[in-house]
């Protein structure tokens, strides 16, 4: 019994985390002007489905994101600039509807980590390019006669 | 075969009727059987290695190619229910049907966590057992190693399955029928892309074993370096491979043809590609130069850490959705175990062994050497970027309690900028000979090409409408980059006559031949994912059957549609609203194309065929939507300019990768297993 409602719980839950695959923006939605679209569209993917897996609202055929969708179209159809559209987004849905994270706080780390880690990386391969070459003055040191030897049989194969 | 009933472990099984019945606990029988084995196999080698007992080494070929067999034999009888729908299995209940076609069937079997397991184990101790059969010319000491840290690997993930997953738990009442495997799995795109992926993914655990074992020996030269290359080579080839099905499927089947999102689960298979791909230059130079040994160590184990971490990530669900952790925290919590304890045992015995590895080699600041550090770089730290904005969600709602999603703006932004450096120096690099070299002779030869690439960019950019400069970005990378392999190639085949140059390319080494192809697979991908992200264009609208228009697009993109009709159609195990389309370019009719949307009843999913014009240029893609209040059918087209140069590059690397492996320089066990034939004067066996 308990296996049974286990396995329907499984299934169920493999519906629900599915990918929504129907697709996305229907025609009814579309703006007459197609700047506003342009605009509209741009935004668009860039804001999170709220229920989905890892969509924005323009990929996604849930409900809600067809609501978001209409709301962006709201508000470009009444002057707002996109900063303003984007920040109307979050202060209803919270920050997880931005797919671009702000650089606010903490997230400041999440931009820079990659040009850091390169400035790192740099520095270390750097030292260590440097550090071979000091070495070109002297002589390269030998290889063992049983290495030589090694080699040399795997060179003839 | 009574006897092995018992082994079943979900109590009373008295309906078991026949010998059919029983294949699977044989099946679970073997696989407990293999995971004895490599208990043995992990212990015996390394003590004998440790303590220079040849009779102890000597266990671990056997030891490799027993295990292999079993395993094999238990993903046989899995496959076997599968096949005949044995629904007694709790496992083939849960993912099939009497009515799907064969073909899922067979890949249903992996199409779930227990099965994909399977396959990782059955994968895991192919590897093994190859190192076995060809690692003949290797120091026993290094072969037993190398097998016993494989063998090592592979009892965590026994123990992983018969404790967690179990893919041969029987069911106490079967029911009549299964439930079906997901629909969107049932397309031969993915059927077999978690097989490749696995291939690549494992196929790194080879390099793992190696960079262990020569920690352990506490030598690394360069045979070492010559040996973990082809394994690694295999690795990148078959994650390449896999990456593009799953993105090629993704493309086709999702509806809105996309090609890559960023998705926590791509990233997993992404970022051991970028490694692979580091490791596999990295070790070129230990090979010929004997420097950067340990960093190729290091690299070798991260590459495998980083699989190991994909497997968490799409195995626990933790990154999906932040709370799916609860899910099965069971499984996650043992992936994550597992990796903890191998690339942490890994790592520590680096910290403690690495400084054994001395470098020998000496060169100039402008080198191939030098290029390669550079290579590594951007590979690494682009690996990087994309692990720290794929974890970063996590670390947010743990450390600062903040719920943020890092999605595809993200990284387009902070992760392109490394490729985009990586391409410039590609060409450059890869024809700067070892030790010594000069800026002004690699790029002598490259003035050529250079003008070339900024000329068709410059084109590009008076050509297309738009004003992103993605595509010319692109397409002088693309012709930079090929530009510069068709160059660097020739310009190996030495002075003199083109007879002469034609004659010596085509005795070139199958190396070299495979550089310059794999380097061009990357320029054409690059080409094929900038024209499509700047130039795609889209068409929503209602339209009524019978009715025609024109997507309005740059004049060799711009065509005529027409709904001809929109059908129900019955599938074998799907109910299907077909549209009828013609798509003409001015009066000729250009293709037929057929858009779908299906039901699958048994899993109550609806799924979205597209149909596509697929071309050199373009593809015509084409959705079907729902039908709308006031009549006709929401339909969207879309014209995908290049789209298949993203997977034609992908296809080239692979070729490329090919080249490479199949030179003989790298067959150093083919080499050694002909060379005692060949002096005996018999055959082997």
């Amino acid at each position: 019994m308990i296996r049974a409602v286990l396995v329907s719980l499984a299934l169920a839950l493999s519906i629900a985390m599915g990918p929504q695959i129907l697709h996305a923006v229907t025609p009814d939605e579309v703006l007459d002007d197609p700047v506003l679209e342009e605009r509209a569209r741009g935004l668009s993917a860039q804001l999170r489905c709220m229920v989905c897996r890892n969509e924005s609202i323009d990929e996604s055929n849930a409900d809600l994101a067809k609501d978001m969708r209409l709301l962006v179209r709201e508000r470009l159809l009444e002057g707002d600039t996109d900063a303003q559209v984007i920040d109307f987004i979050v202060a209803r849905y919270g920050e997880y509807a931005l797919l671009r994270p702000t650089t606010e706080g903490a997230n400041i780390l999440l931009w820079v980590a990659g040009p850091v880690m390169l400035v790192v990386a740099l520095g270390i391969g750097g030292g260590f390019v440097w550090s071979r070459r000091r070495d070109v003055a002297r002589s390269e040191a030998a290889l063992s006669s049983e290495e030589e030897a090694r080699l040399k049989a795997l060179l003839d194969e | 075969m009574t006897g092995v009933e018992s082994v079943g472990d979900t109590g009373p099984v008295s309906y078991l009727r026949d010998m059919d019945m029983s294949i699977a606990e044989l099946g679970h029988f073997a696989l407990i059987l293999a995971a004895c084995v490599a208990v043995v196999q992990m212990v015996v080698p390394l003590v004998g290695a440790q303590k220079r007992w040849a009779g102890w080494m000597a266990t671990a070929e056997p030891a490799a190619t027993a295990q292999f067999l079993l395993v094999g034999f238990s993903f046989a009888a899995l496959t076997y229910a599968f096949v005949t729908s044995d629904f007694s299995l709790r496992l083939v209940t849960l993912n099939s049907h009497s009515d799907k076609p064969m073909l899922y069937k067979v890949t249903g079997v992996w199409g779930n966590h227990e099965g994909s397991l399977l396959l990782w184990v059955l994968i895991l101790a192919l590897f093994g057992a190859s190192a076995a059969w060809f690692g003949q010319s290797l120091k026993p000491t290094l072969r037993a190693r190398v097998l016993g840290v494989q063998a090592a690997v592979g009892v965590a993930f026994y123990a992983f399955i018969l404790l967690t997953s179990n893919p041969f738990l029987r069911l106490a009442v079967p029911p009549m029928d299964g439930q079906d495997l997901n629909p969107l799995l049932q397309d031969p795109g993915l059927a077999f892309h978690p097989p490749f992926l696995y291939l690549g993914y494992v196929g790194l655990s080879m390099a793992f074993s190696f960079a262990v074992a020569a920690l352990i020996e506490g030598r690394v030269d360069a045979a070492w370096g010559r040996w973990v290359r082809p394994w690694t080579l295999a690795a990148w080839l078959f994650l390449t491979i896999g990456i593009a099905l799953g993105s090629w499927w993704a493309y086709y089947e999702l509806g809105w043809g996309g090609f890559w999102f960023w998705d926590p689960v791509e990233n997993a298979s992404f970022m051991p590609w970028l490694l692979a791909a580091a490791l596999l230059h990295c070790a070129i130079v230990v090979e010929k130069r004997e420097v950067l040994k340990s960093w190729t160590i290091l690299l070798a184990i991260l590459a495998f850490g980083f699989s190991l971490i994909g497997t968490f990530i799409v195995r626990s669900g933790v990154l999906t959705s932040v709370h799916a952790f609860a899910n099965d925290p069971e499984r996650g919590v043992y992936i994550l175990a597992i990796t903890g304890i191998f690339v942490g045992g890994a790592l520590t015995l680096f910290a403690w062994r690495a400084s054994a590895m001395e470098a020998k080699g000496v060169f100039g600041v402008v080198s191939r050497e030098s290029a390669l550090v550079a290579n590594n770089i951007l590979l690494a730290v682009s690996c990087f970027v994309v692990f720290f904005g794929t974890l970063w969600p996590l670390a947010a709602e743990l450390f600062f309690d903040r719920k943020l999603s890092v999605g595809p703006p993200f990284f387009d932004a902070a992760f392109t900028p490394f490729m985009v450096a990586l391409m410039v120096i590609l060409p450059v690099g890869a024809m700067m000979p070892w030790k010594r070299a000069s800026f002004a002779r690699a790029l002598a030869q490259l003035w050529g090409v250079l003008v070339l690439a900024l000329a068709l960019g410059a084109l590009t950019w008076t050509l297309q409408t738009g004003t992103s400069i993605l595509a010319p970005v692109g397409m002088i990378l693309a012709v930079w980059v090929v530009g510069g392999a068709a160059v660097e190639l020739w310009s190996r085949a030495g002075k003199g006559g083109v007879g002469d140059k034609v004659r010596r390319l085509r005795r070139l080494p199958g190396g070299d031949w495979g550089k310059a192809i794999a380097h061009a697979g990357m320029g054409i991908t690059t080409l094929g994912i900038a024209a499509l992200v700047a130039w795609e264009v889209e068409d929503i609208r209602i339209a009524q059957e019978g009715e025609r228009y024109t997507v309005e697009a740059y004049g060799p993109w711009q065509y005529d549609v027409r709904l001809n009709a929109v059908n129900r159609v019955e599938g074998p195990n799907y109910i299907s609203t077909m549209a009828s389309i013609d798509v003409f370019r001015g009066e000729r009719l250009v293709a037929h194309l057929e858009p779908e949307k299906r039901v699958y009843p048994v899993a109550g999913m609806p799924t979205t065929e597209a149909a596509i014009d697929n071309g050199i240029l373009r593809d015509v893609y084409i959705v079907i939507g729902d039908p709308q209040q006031g009549g006709g059918w929401a339909v969207r087209t879309f014209i995908k300019p290049m789209a298949n140069w993203i997977w034609a590059g992908c296809i080239i690397m692979s070729i490329g990768g090919l080249f490479s492996l199949a030179d003989r320089r790298h067959r150093v066990a083919a080499g050694a297993r002909r060379a005692p034939a060949r002096a005996a004067g018999l055959p082997a066996e």
